[in-house]
Formats: C-alpha cells, structure tokens, sequence
C-alpha cells in the first residue's frame, strides 16, 4: 500500500501549464526530497496535492483512499513567509492549533492537549518560548514552532515546504532529528529541498521534477548526474563524490 | 436624564458589537470590506421594506444579512475571476449600494427613511423610538437590536473562537486540518452585516465603519493577546462612545460624529503611547542604542 499516490495531476497558472502527467506513488515510512530547477512546480506541486491551488486534472489518494477522506492523517509544515507574524498570539497557541482536530468542536484545549503541546515545543527545543508572542521570535525559532504544530497534530504523512531555507544551525537540527523520528515511527514525509548537497544525507527517496516528473524512486537510484542534468538542464556544473553543486552556466 | 442615558447605552452598544466584530477584520486584512458591507445593507433595508412594508426590526436584520453575505460573495467571485480585490469591493459596494438609493426614491414619504439618514443616522432620535406592547414601553428598539445582535455575535464567537482564530491567523493550514474557513468567513460576514444595520439607525453607514474598523486598529497597537484584543475593542468602543456623548454635549455637535471622532482620538493616543509599538517609545528605544 501507498502512503500517498497523485495520479495524472495537472496544474495551470494564466493558462500556463506549471505542472502536466504528474504521477508517483511514495511507500509508507519514506523519506521524500522533492528537488528541482527554480520555476519547476515543486510549492505548487505539494499545494495542489494539498488541495491548496485548483488543478486541472488529477486525482490524490492517501492509504488508498481519497485525500477529502483522509484528511486527519495529513501533517503540514508551510514555508514561514506564508502567515503574519505579527498575529497577536504566543507559540503555545499556535502549537495548539495542530490539535484542532483532536480537540473537536465547540470545546476548548484541555490541561492534556497543553501538556502534549508544551511536549512538541520541547521536542524542538523551544520550551522556554511557549508564552513568548511570536513576532519576537527569530526566523528558525518560527520555523520550529511551525514544526512542533505539525508535530502536535501527530499525522501519518507530513508535508514540508522548504523547511531548511534560512534557518539557523539549531533549527537544521531540530528539523533533521524530527524526520529521522518520523522515519522510524513509520510515518511518511515529503520535502521540498533546494540545497543538493545534502540530498543524500536527508532523503531516501527523490522526487526530481520539472513542471513533470522526471524520476521518482530511491535516492542512491534517482539522484544521479544523468538525471539532475535532465531536470536542471545546463545548470548542473559538476558532479563529485555523489556530490552536485548548481551553478548557473553562462 | 434618561434620555441621555439611553442615548449612551446606545452608543455604548454601538461601540461594543461593532468594536469586537470589526477586530476581526483589521485582523483579517479585511477593513474595506466593512466599508462596503456598511453602505450595501441599505439595500438590504430597502428591500426588507418592500417585501414587509414596514421598517421593523427582524425583516431589516434578515434583509441585511441576505444583502452582506451576496456582497461578500460578489467580491470573492469577482476576485476569483481575476479582478484585484480592492477594485472588486469598490464596484460590488458602488453598484449595489447604488441600487439601495435608487430604490428608496420609491419608499417616498411613506416612512422615515432617507439616504441623509441611512448615511448619517440619528442617535439623538433613537429613545422616542420605542418598542410598545400593549401599550408599556420596554425602552428603545435601537437598544433592543443591538443588544440582540451583540448577545448572537459573542456568541458566535465563543462557539467558533478556535475556527476563527486558527483561520485567521494561517488560513492555509486551516484549511488542511478542517477548519470548515468558507464557513468562518461567511458567518464573520453575517456579523458583520448584522451589527451594521443594527448601528444604522444610531451612526447611519459612513460612521459605523469608523465604529468597525478603529477600535480593533486601536487595540491591534495595545496587546500581543487575541483575547485581549477583542477585549480592548470593546472597551475602546465604550470609551468612544461616552466620550464622545460627552463632546457633543459641551460643543452641541453631531453625537455620533464626536463619538466617531473620539475613536479616532484613542487611535492616535495609541499610535504615540502604546507601550510596545507607540512612537514615544520606538524613540525612547532608539536613542538608548544610538
């Protein structure tokens, strides 16, 4: 069984095609890198599966059913620049947001649904920020405490969106330790990813797109010179020691 | 003396229902959607005064409500079609708004209801208005509409406060983990629309946004809390609202124009003073490090 299987999607933008024949199932428990040139569709591509954007032709199934009836299961991580942070609340709340669908309607957070989202906070090494208003926290530390919401939802398949951008050395960890947890919990994670050299230290599986898929299987298989400079172009400069670095050529 | 009491509570309840709703929408980034709420339910009014040909209460709130969510509806569509949003508002509220004041040139000299009127109001005839039956007056209808709708709207809000809050703030994720936000957004809108034509009568269109949109921007420069905020609100509608009573008062002006005035005195008071973003103390900050 597939933790998560997209099926022919296809998404326009001003009648521009952003992404077209996007198919690829990930098995359960994987760690999935979604990379990619700029421009490629990777935000655009977990959005729609995301059922965020309006696509044009598709469908998502998660665990084999459709995502509408799935939706409990799914854990999202937005790029940070996606809300206002000077919303007036503190990173408690917010991470109590993550159990909104724990919590049910009409009732209010418990002392228990607090203790586990005082737990997540710590998880990622921001305890002593619960209270702290959220505008007076740095980059990463936002970044984190989106994490620990995720965290808190307790979802089957995660969704990140270019968590490593901009962050901090703390925050990269907190990240990595997070996916290595939910690796082994049997959970299932894709990530949009910039950064090719640390492909295969994060991911066991790769996604390498370019408004369609190019390939999608197991890293050691997926991430070669060959593929990247099918998806990348003659942006690829060179290839060492399993080790590519972009540069753009003129 | 009562007639000024009344005169208050009106005022205060203006300031309280319009003061937490609209902070919601300064929160949202959605006060000009207020400005066209306020001036559409007047065809919501007109049109409760056809199909009831009378000027009561409850056809006039249903009206309202019908005509603000449509009006929030047509700029959502417009927008989704690919009109920019504030030129979307500006043409849903014109149009309709529009329509409002051609028809009311229909209603004639039945009833009391002109555009002066809708566009202005009159606090100060608010307590001759009275709700009768059987001949006892249980005091102002104005006070009666609007401690209605204030009871509904806290109540709105103390049912949906998660929904609200989490859609608020990240509408993207909320809408991943369930949040029904279609729904938040059309029942902000109904009350909205509601606590607009409940202060029509009292402030009239143009001055209940002021009463919408001042005390959540007021109370947006005081607190780092959402709870807190919407307490603020109020309490900035109160404070406008009696303050304001107090400056028409003394100088013999419009009441509901000292009271819109007095907000935007609190406003400005908050934008120099608040203790955490005010500009005395940004200055303060800044001469310490330099």
């Amino acid at each position: 069984m597939h933790a998560l299987s997209v099926n022919n999607l296809a998404v326009t933008y001003d009648k521009q095609p952003v992404l077209e024949n996007v198919s690829f199932a990930v098995p359960e428990g994987s760690l999935t890198g979604i990379i990619g040139p700029n421009g490629a569709g990777k935000s655009t591509l977990i959005k729609s599966i995301l059922h965020l954007l309006p696509t044009l032709s598709g469908n998502v199934t998660v665990f084999d059913e459709p995502y509408k009836q799935q939706k409990k299961l799914i854990g999202y991580v937005p790029q940070r620049s996606e809300v206002d942070w000077d919303f007036p609340t503190d990173a408690l709340d917010v991470v109590l947001m993550g159990r909104y669908s724990h919590i049910g309607w009409f009732k209010r957070a418990n002392r228990k649904e607090i203790e586990w989202a005082k737990t997540c906070l710590d998880k990622v090494g921001m305890a002593d920020y619960a209270n702290r208003q959220i505008s007076q926290l740095s980059g990463g530390q936002q970044q984190r405490v989106f994490l620990a919401r995720a965290l808190a939802q307790d979802a089957k398949v995660y969704f990140m969106d270019e968590p490593f951008s901009g962050v901090d050395a703390a925050t990269e960890k907190a990240i990595i330790k997070l996916m290595k947890e939910w690796k082994q919990e049997g959970k299932t994670v894709l990530v949009v990813h910039h950064d090719l050299q640390t492909v295969e230290d994060y991911f066991d599986h790769v996604l390498l797109l370019n408004k369609t898929p190019i390939e999608y299987g197991e890293t050691q298989k997926v991430f070669t010179l060959d593929n990247l400079e099918r998806a990348y172009g003659g942006k690829i400069a060179f290839l060492q020691r399993g080790t590519a670095v972009t540069q753009e050529v003129k | 003396m009562t007639y000024a009491l009344w005169i208050i509570i009106t005022g205060c309840l203006v300031g309280v229902t319009c003061g937490v709703t609209g902070s919601l929408l300064v929160l949202r980034k959605m006060s000009m959607i207020a400005d066209a709420i306020s001036h559409t339910v007047l065809l919501g009014i007109v049109g409760a005064f056809f199909v009831s040909q009378s000027l009561n209460g409850i056809p006039m709130l249903i009206g309202a409500g019908i005509v603000g969510i449509l009006t929030a509806f047509f700029v959502e569509s417009l927008h989704a079609s690919g009109v920019q949003s504030d030129a979307a508002i500006g043409v849903v509220f014109t149009s309709l708004f529009a329509l409002g004041v051609v028809l009311i040139s229909f209603i004639g000299d039945q009833v009391h209801l002109d555009t002066k009127h809708a566009l202005m109001g009159e606090i100060a005839f608010v307590p001759w208005d009275t709700l009768q039956v059987n001949g006892v007056s249980y005091g102002p209808i104005a006070v009666w509409m609007l401690g209605s709708v204030l009871i509904l709207n806290i109540l709105l809000i103390w049912l949906f406060y998660k929904e609200i809050k989490i859609s608020t703030f990240d509408p993207q994720y909320a809408k991943i983990i369930g949040v029904p936000i279609v729904f938040v957004h059309y029942l902000l809108m109904t009350m909205v629309s509601l606590s607009t034509v409940a202060s029509f009568d009292s402030v009239g269109a143009i001055l209940v946004v002021a009463m919408l949109i001042v005390p959540g921007a007021t109370a947006y420069l005081l607190t780092d809390r959402f709870f807190t905020l919407l307490l603020i609100s109020a309490l900035i509608g109160i404070l406008s609202a009696i303050s304001g009573y107090g400056i028409a008062y003394v100088w013999n002006v419009s009441i509901a124009g000292a009271m819109a005035s007095a907000a935007g005195v609190f406003f400005l008071l908050a934008i120099f003073l608040s203790p955490k973003h005010g500009y005395i103390i940004r200055k303060v900050r800044n001469s310490r490090y330099s």
